[in-house]
């Protein structure tokens, strides 16, 4: 039992995996996932001098490749400075890509003849972390949540009337709240004033960035139920960032972890939670502190702070602080091999002949 | 938020139903109800500027009319109210008359240089980058002169008149009102709501206008009304040293520079005109205060 179950225990109702169902605004059929990531890489540049001479780059996003499947919650966890928040900036285009590709419900994106940028904003929205930063202080909250629609060429009554509804849709009464302004307003309450703007496009993707992180843990339970709710309702498809595993844990169809820009491990919810493999992923899932008393942890399962991002290491990037790192690890990056029906890892240890002296699964 | 309302009354009561949400602008102009110091001198501004609009139906005498019979007379002198000046024309209306000039001075340069300056400071902003640089080095430089030595040499390079005075005080202002608006939108751009209002689609002039403007404009709107006092000031002391108003026109700071040979005859008279400076900058100067503190919302 950890700390989260414990709150939620009577506040979250247990909602079923389920299946997308049709919906007009599909294009690619229940196969074509929602979103497919391919090659995804971001490297800021580091300028120093008085000439702002290139000298290194921040490896943020490093080659990174997944698919969200339509109707799923995708749970992204790591460390902090791991990449995952530049990494949902990636996917809302708020910063440009160096290199890699994203397909949408089958469309390329961008390009000559993909979603524009346009359309792909009003398909995919984000919920930021911040809730106080998110929404303007000088804007009424409807204001901030019809001017999505507005922009989209919504007549203004039409948008105002969207906005009461869904201000209505996310448990604060349109009525009361819609005319104030956020300082006016709790954290909670902000927060879901930030997942009603994000629904004002009606998305069928929303990039949940960190968005319950800053809330106290019973209003973080209400909002996760409201995000349960929504999702069944609108019909949508989540990517859950978080560093707080046992939320992931709780809202996740399937995991990726990250490390240091990279994918290390990718599956469905019970395989990383019961079966992790790669080490980083045990290490992390480890890091969770129990509810027993007796079971107390006197030794931090991985120590360290992660390695410079600028100068990774070679090979496997988290060799450094890994237990059972051999020279192989040093001379070869392992890629992602599947170890099971929707399981992969990026660990020498998992495949064959790789080199490695330990065989796991 | 402890609200003064809680000790104090309004001065002007507005009936409002219960429920209802002030708007931002609205509970500003709340907070200054019961700022009374405030709307003394807001009174007092609103006075002075009635009178120099009226001045045309006010004025008893010509102001340029002169006459060497009353030269110098003090105050109450026939019907000579507050006196003559050396030339014995009649100072109240040449008081009233200077009044439209001096408050030209210290209105036009103000709202000028608010707009040239917080357009190029919300561009430096927004662009960053050289863009910044290019607008922020090039205010720098305006920057590094003295306020008044830079007017005085801009509209003496210029040459004399009101027009000439008021572009050099545009010039002068600039700079500090465009640094304010650069670095209040420096400060809107990094935060997420402008992220998300790009997450949602929305275009760069779009962004702008709904949500840096809002942000923008109130510590501008502050600046800028504190300027207003400077800007008279400024303008006067152009006059009086003979590089904005010309002769004959009144004007109060070349009023207060021609009276200067009469202070030994007349002191009192003399000083009129520099009263009427000191009470209008005065007025702007704490209005402006008042103003500062009814729109600093601590959120």
């Amino acid at each position: 039992m950890s700390a989260f179950d414990f709150i939620g225990a009577d506040l979250i109702s247990q909602e079923e995996p389920q299946a997308a169902s049709l919906d007009e605004r599909d294009r690619g059929g229940k196969q074509q996932p929602m979103l497919i990531v391919n090659g995804l890489r971001k490297y800021f540049p580091i300028r120093s001098g008085i000439l702002q001479r290139h000298v290194g780059d921040v490896k943020a996003v490093d080659d990174v490749s997944f698919s969200v499947l339509k109707g799923e919650t995708l749970g992204i966890v790591g460390e902090s400075g791991c990449g995952k928040s530049t990494l949902a900036r990636l996917l809302m285009h708020l910063i440009p890509s160096d290199s890699g590709e994203m397909i949408f419900d089958g469309d390329p994106v961008g390009g000559m003849r993909g979603l524009s940028l346009r359309d792909l904003r009003r398909n995919m929205q984000m919920v930021f972390q911040d809730s106080y930063s998110s929404l303007n202080p000088r804007l009424p909250v409807q204001d901030s949540v019809a001017y999505g629609p507005r922009v989209h060429g919504m007549s203004r009554t039409d948008a105002m009337d969207l906005a009461c509804d869904l201000l209505d849709k996310v448990g604060l009464r349109a009525a009361m709240f819609g005319a104030r302004y956020p300082h006016e307003l709790s954290g909670g309450q902000k927060q879901r004033v930030n997942i009603a703007r994000a629904l004002a496009l009606n998305p069928r993707m929303i990039i949940l960035d960190e968005a319950v992180s800053a809330l106290d843990k019973s209003v973080e339970a209400q909002v996760l139920n409201l995000l349960g709710h929504l999702k069944r309702e609108f019909n949508l498809t989540y990517v859950f960032i978080s560093h707080d595993l046992n939320v992931v844990q709780y809202i996740s169809d399937r995991v990726l972890v990250m490390y240091l820009g990279q994918v290390v491990e990718i599956g469905s919810v019970d395989a990383i939670y019961d079966t992790p493999l790669h080490p980083y992923s045990r290490a992390l899932l480890d890091s969770r502190l129990s509810m027993d008393p007796d079971d107390r942890m006197t030794e931090p399962p991985i120590s360290g702070d992660p390695p410079n991002p600028v100068n990774p290491p070679s090979g496997c990037r988290f060799r450094t602080r890994c237990a059972f790192a051999e020279t192989v690890c040093a001379a070869e990056a392992p890629s992602l091999s599947q170890a099971g029906p929707d399981h992969f890892v990026a660990c020498h240890m998992v495949r064959r002949g790789s080199g490695h002296s330990r065989l796991l699964s | 938020m402890t609200d003064v309302s809680a000790f104090r009354l309004p001065l002007f009561r507005r009936k409002r139903e219960a429920r209802e949400v002030r708007g931002y602008w609205a509970s500003v102009a709340n907070r200054l109800r019961y700022d009374y110091v405030t709307l003394f001198f807001l009174a007092i501004i609103l006075t002075i500027v009635l009178l120099s609009i009226f001045a045309p139906l006010l004025a008893p005498f010509d102001p340029t009319k002169t006459s060497m019979a009353y030269r110098m007379k003090p105050m109450g002198f026939r019907n000579f109210i507050l006196g003559t000046d050396e030339l014995g024309r009649d100072m109240l209306s040449r008081l009233l008359w200077g009044g439209r000039t001096s408050l030209m001075m210290g209105l036009v340069p103000v709202a000028a240089a608010t707009v040239i300056g917080g357009l190029l400071g919300v561009i430096a902003g927004f662009r960053g980058g050289w863009v910044n640089s290019a607008i922020m080095r090039t205010m720098d430089v305006f920057y590094a002169f003295p306020s008044v030595l830079l007017a005085v040499a801009i509209s003496g390079t210029l040459g004399g008149g009101s027009k000439n005075g008021m572009i050099a005080l545009t010039l002068v202002f600039i700079p500090s009102i465009c640094r304010i608006a650069e670095s209040a939108t420096t400060q809107v751009r990094s935060l997420d709501f402008v992220e998300a209002a790009r997450a949602s689609g929305a275009s760069t002039l779009s962004i702008i206008w709904h949500h840096i403007l809002g942000n923008v404009l109130g510590p501008v709107f502050i600046f800028a009304s504190s300027m207003i006092s400077v800007s008279i000031l400024l303008g006067s002391g152009l006059s009086f040293l003979g590089l904005g108003v010309e002769p004959p026109t009144p004007d109060w700071g070349l009023m207060l520079s021609t009276l200067r040979a009469g202070i030994y005859v007349q002191p009192l008279v003399c000083a009129l005109p520099g009263v009427a400076i000191f009470i209008t900058s005065l007025s702007f100067n704490l209005v402006s205060d008042g103003l500062r503190q009814a729109m600093d919302v601590k959120a």
